[in-house]
């Protein structure tokens, strides 16, 4: 009995923070949405969702409630399989890299021993990551750059002209900025001299700068402006333009499948923040808090993950303060953008650090 | 134990995927069942304690070769239901390869049940990047070097082969000659076909 518990305790362990992070993610994401009609109509001069609850708090969950009732329609000659497997391929690889992020330092004051049947014994560290991978940031760009596929299937399978514009546009957008995306993560990679996460941020406390965003201030803006066109957001939402291409790859989509595309499209504006946040503003790390509690601590660990959590809502903020202030793109201009000014900075940006990383280590 | 029902899981799901690419007629069908493969063999990967070699699996071949092909299959609209001509020779030549791989297939088993069994040590640093960085920039320096420059030569030819020639820019022996023989066609705006 006691050697089944002792065996089932990691995974229970590992269910349980996943269940916490994700449920976390997607009531963050359900809150941007409407903060996103909240901050609009502000903009806009008008009140906004009120209605339901109180500053229609319940609003999401209203929504959510009327996806699931509606009508789902699958268009005639489209194809099935695909058509059904788009949307569950673009949220998974939206939620896939919750797994990475470095939520919080871990926890090591806490003695364990407390636990019954010894379950506690040597575990000296909780970490507030569920997996901690030393390839962190390349898992995160590799599966986000395979979301691409849940636009363009979806584009293709619908067989419909606006969705398959819409999947092809899409598809050539993330395609070109993606590496300038990568490319801009280069230099704080080379500044951090490693690949994960946490180690990231560790790099950012010892180096004399606190923030990456400092030293890497080119690569910050060129990797802000990848994100709104990774995750097809205002100005670069030309995948779903509405006045040429209806509403897009996501056209033929109703009820739930379309409240898939729709939660992906935020989750990925999570994501994307988070990066920014751990990669440029020093993740979870609050300076001078190490005075206040003890490194380590549970209310160190607790400080330190709001801090992370409000640097996100920060950057999310961004993004609809950007939506409700700029038109949008046109292709050919999104495309000389990526390709003739976006690259060309990133790869400067990225010989620059070289050059200056060799003679700061010689 | 959990190692070995995860790999039978992967490995069935990747060879499911395999046959599937291979037995569907629609195009688009069998790409995104070779992204399956993909996925598959990269989980694979995850097991046996090689995450680089997994992400960078995901990130190029499912990430960008894999995009880029369902992009073509997508612009190019291809009619689902045309009949195949079958060749005939080709079964022989199909059947001559897959006795090659299965006689390679046999030599690896052959040569892992040779191998001495060492347990493998997850913590140790083969698969970790500051390995892979360090053997790639000292060790096999020439090879990366190589294969970078053999690279860039495929980006130029690819350019060379697309570009659209505008008067007054800068002209390639190729350009002149092809020039000479399309004269009376329009000089401003065309594109070489190779």
């Amino acid at each position: 009995m006691e050697s089944v518990l002792k065996t089932a305790f990691p995974f229970v362990v590992y269910t349980v923070g996943i269940l916490l992070a994700f449920q976390g993610v997607l009531m963050i994401v359900a809150y941007t949405v409407l903060a996103e009609r909240k901050v609009l109509g502000w903009i806009q001069g008008r009140i906004g969702p009120n209605r339901v609850g109180p500053w229609g708090v319940l609003q999401p969950f209203a929504d959510l409630l009327k996806f699931i009732l509606k009508e789902d329609l699958v268009p005639d000659k489209s194809t099935k399989f695909i058509y059904f497997l788009a949307p569950l391929v673009a949220l998974t690889c939206a939620l896939l890299p919750i797994v990475v992020y470095p939520f919080g330092p871990s926890i090591t004051t806490v003695d364990w021993s407390f636990l019954p049947y010894g379950l506690g014994d040597g575990i000296t560290r909780l970490p507030l990551t569920i997996a901690q991978i030393d390839v962190g940031v390349l898992f995160v760009l590799a599966i986000t750059s395979v979301g691409v596929y849940g636009i363009a299937l979806a584009g293709w399978s619908s067989n419909s002209k606006y969705s398959l514009m819409g999947g092809l546009r899409s598809s050539a957008q993330m395609i070109s900025y993606e590496l300038a995306m990568g490319a801009s993560v280069l230099g704080v990679v080379m500044l951090a001299g490693t690949l994960d996460l946490n180690g990231i941020i560790y790099a950012q406390i010892t180096s004399p700068f606190r923030w990456f965003i400092i030293p890497q201030i080119i690569g910050f803006v060129v990797f802000l402006i990848a994100a709104f066109a990774e995750t097809n957001r205002v100005p670069f939402d030309l995948p779903e333009a509405e006045t040429e291409l209806v509403a897009g790859f996501h056209t033929e989509y109703s009820a739930l499948k379309f409240a898939l595309f729709f939660m992906a499209e935020y989750v990925n504006m999570f994501t994307v923040s988070v990066m920014c946040v751990v990669l440029f503003l020093g993740g979870w790390y609050v300076p001078g808090l190490g005075r206040i509690f003890e490194p380590g601590s549970i209310p160190y660990a607790a400080v330190s993950h709001v801090a992370f959590i409000g640097k996100i809502c920060a950057f999310l903020f961004l993004y609809i303060w950007v939506r409700g202030t700029l038109p949008r793109f046109r292709f050919d201009q999104l495309m000389n953008f990526g390709w003739k000014f976006l690259l060309p900075v990133a790869l400067g940006n990225v010989i620059l650090t070289i050059v200056v990383v060799y003679f700061l280590n010689r | 134990m959990a190692s070995t029902i995860l790999f039978f899981l992967f490995a069935g799901f990747a060879i499911a995927c395999a046959v599937s690419m291979v037995y569907h007629k629609n195009p688009l069908y069998s790409a995104v069942s070779l992204v399956g493969v993909f996925v598959a063999l990269s989980c694979i990967y995850v097991t046996l304690a090689a995450p680089f070699i997994a992400v960078v699996q995901i990130l190029i071949y499912a990430g960008a070769i894999m995009v880029l092909v369902i992009f073509v299959i997508m612009l190019l609209n291809l009619d689902e239901d045309k009949p195949l001509t079958r060749l005939r020779y080709l079964y022989a030549v199909g059947g001559g390869l897959g006795l090659i791989l299965l006689v390679q297939t046999m030599f690896i088993f052959y040569a892992v049940l040779r191998a001495p069994k060492d347990p493998v040590d997850t913590s140790q640093t083969a698969g970790k990047s500051l390995s892979i960085g360090q053997a790639m920039y000292t060790e096999y320096l020439l090879p990366v070097e190589i294969v970078g420059i053999m690279l860039l030569m495929a980006i130029i030819g690819g350019v060379i082969l697309v570009r659209r020639l505008e008067p007054g820019q800068l002209k390639l022996v190729v350009d002149s000659e092809l020039d000479k023989r399309h004269e009376e066609e329009e000089k401003d705006d065309y594109r070489i076909a190779f």
